[in-house]
């Protein structure tokens, strides 16, 4: 399979972030945190949510990883302030979807700078990255929900 | 001494022939495996096209051709490596699953409450997670020899890490994710001198240098197909024969029995003693045959192909400005790797911009995380040569690096 242009990868968005990345900090009184890792690449984050009755107040993020998952994460803590634990978890849902490729996500503009990211569906090895983040945030509202089902 | 035509070589390994995302491959990835030549694929093929058939139990012709060769193979291996016997090599899936075998049957009879297992922050999982989970099991001490910021050992402490506690030391020959080569000659002779078993992890060593595991004095010698030239899946761990001997079995099953009883059973004689069940035949026929390979080329000529390399590498990939390149400065100390990274740009990104350009390199812990950990990085990226790599591919590597300059500068 060819590698489509790089260009199509590092959009100027993505390094930006990369290298000011939002909300990249400890969380004073989180409620909820999700440690994630890729052993595979070393890759690793912690989600840290305050969650406020049925939405995030605040989200934060500490780790390391490269451009596309720190990118990443940058631009969903930043898009998932104040959001609804419903509206999160669709985008979330959104966005994977977008990776896997598909047409109708793409053409989605409550995504945002998420958006950006869209050349990494066609990098298979990279799309992990990418999803680290929203991965981390699907946990944590699972984590949320049944913590508050106890 | 004879030298090397890369060239020529190239020949003999089909894969290297093709183009990856419009340009001809770059192969540098030979830490994690190398490719395979002309030699040991037919070797495989000779065996399955004609000769497969169980080995030491059928008394029908092909049965008798498939066991010659398989212990041909290991006659080869063992002589490769100067052990005293082939029946001191056991057949394994590769270096992990030998090392687990020594920790396991050996350490679980001779490791045990307040002993100690000396190992080293060098060291790849594979030669760490084993005697972890035997002090675990032991209750054994585990013990690390640090490394310097060239990544080479600190000896200077390894007198006072060795005492009549310490059971067993294991450490790697050369190491995978720096390219450290180690003093295995000293480090033996000092961990001798407590009355402790001398483990190496020879993954990355029994590739580019000619092992001599009498001269460098050692118990247990570790050891890849794969790395190599030949298949995965097959590998072998050398020991001292009255150890393996003393030693109990591994895996219990077929071919490793001698009587079976309802209670109790006898073992095999050594090496089969270790070798339970249909082993990796074809693979064991194809790691033969990757010895003969190398061999005909001159292990001299490799190694001396692989220095050459490794100079023009560090000078030509150091010059780049941002770059970081780990492993001690000394050549002779530094086997054919160059880890390395770049600015502020991920290893991960390195790898899918090179990758783009057709050069295959690693990025990432290489199973050594201690070795991170040392040096402050999460990963590295990392260029590793073998006898078929050209001057020519470093300066692609360069030119490769040069765009990741351009996004990420």
């Amino acid at each position: 399979m060819e590698t489509p242009p790089l260009s199509s990868l590092y959009q100027q968005l993505i390094l930006e972030h990369y290298r000011n990345p939002r909300n990249k900090a400890e969380l004073e009184e989180k409620t909820v945190e999700i440690h994630m890792a890729n052993p595979v690449c070393g890759d690793e984050i912690r989600l840290q949510l305050r969650i406020e009755g049925d939405h995030i107040a605040a989200a934060k993020f500490i780790g390391q990883g490269c451009s596309i998952s720190q990118a990443s994460i940058s631009m969903m803590t930043a898009k998932i302030q104040g959001a609804s634990l419903s509206d999160a978890d669709a985008l979330a849902d959104l966005f994977t979807a977008l990776m896997h490729g598909d047409a109708e996500a793409a053409k989605d503009k409550s995504l945002g700078d998420l958006r950006a990211l869209q050349g990494v569906s066609k990098f298979p090895v990279r799309i992990k990255c990418a999803l680290i983040g929203f991965d981390a945030l699907q946990e944590a509202l699972k984590k949320h929900a049944s913590e508050k089902a106890h | 001494m004879t030298t090397l035509d890369p060239t020529k070589i190239r020949r003999e390994f089909p894969a290297l022939d093709q183009t990856v995302n419009g340009k001809p491959l770059v192969y540098l990835d030979n830490a994690a495996t190398s490719q395979k030549p002309k030699a040991v694929l037919g070797a495989l093929e000779e065996y399955y096209r004609r000769d497969n058939a169980n080995v030491h139990r059928g008394i029908h012709e092909l049965s008798r051709r498939a066991t010659i060769a398989f212990e041909d193979a290991r006659a080869k291996v063992a002589r490769w490596i100067n052990a005293p016997e082939a029946d001191e090599l056991v057949w394994t899936r590769g270096t992990t699953e030998a090392i687990n075998l020594i920790a396991t049957a050996w350490g679980l009879d001779n490791v045990g409450e307040g002993d100690e297992i000396l190992i080293s922050t060098m060291e790849h999982h594979s030669n760490i997670i084993p005697w972890q989970l035997l002090a675990r099991r032991t209750g054994a001490k585990l013990r690390y020899i640090e490394i310097d910021d060239q990544g080479r050992l600190v000896l200077d402490e390894l007198p006072s890490l060795l005492s009549s506690r310490t059971k067993v030391l294991a450490v790697a020959h050369v190491s995978n994710a720096l390219g450290t080569v180690n003093p295995i000659k000293e480090i033996a002779a000092a961990a001798h001198e407590v009355g402790a078993l001398v483990v190496i992890d020879g993954a990355q060593g029994a590739v580019h240098t000619k092992v001599d595991v009498q001269d460098l004095g050692v118990d247990c010698y570790a050891f890849s197909g794969h790395k190599m030239c030949g298949p995965t899946g097959i590998g072998a761990l050398w020991a001292r024969k009255d150890l393996l001997e003393s030693m109990s079995p591994y895996q219990g099953g077929g071919e490793m029995i001698h009587f079976v009883g309802r209670d109790e059973s006898t073992w095999a004689k050594v090496p089969h003693k270790f070798e339970a069940g249909t082993p990796n035949i074809a693979g064991a026929i194809g790691m033969g045959a990757a010895v003969d390979f190398l061999t005909g080329v001159g292990m001299d000529a490799i190694a001396a192909h692989g220095r050459e390399l490794l100079a023009y590498a560090i000078e030509q990939v150091g010059s780049i400005k941002g770059i970081r390149i780990y492993g001690p400065e000394s050549l002779d100390e530094h086997s054919a790797v160059v880890s390395f990274t770049l600015g502020d740009a991920h290893p991960h990104d390195i790898s899918t911009i090179l990758d783009a350009e057709g050069i295959a390199v690693r990025a990432g812990h290489h199973c050594a995380q201690l070795v991170m950990k040392h040096f402050g990085v999460a990963a590295t990226a990392r260029a590793s040569f073998y006898l078929y790599n050209t001057k020519d591919e470093v300066d692609r590597l360069v030119e490769g690096l040069d765009i990741v300059r351009g996004i990420f500068g």
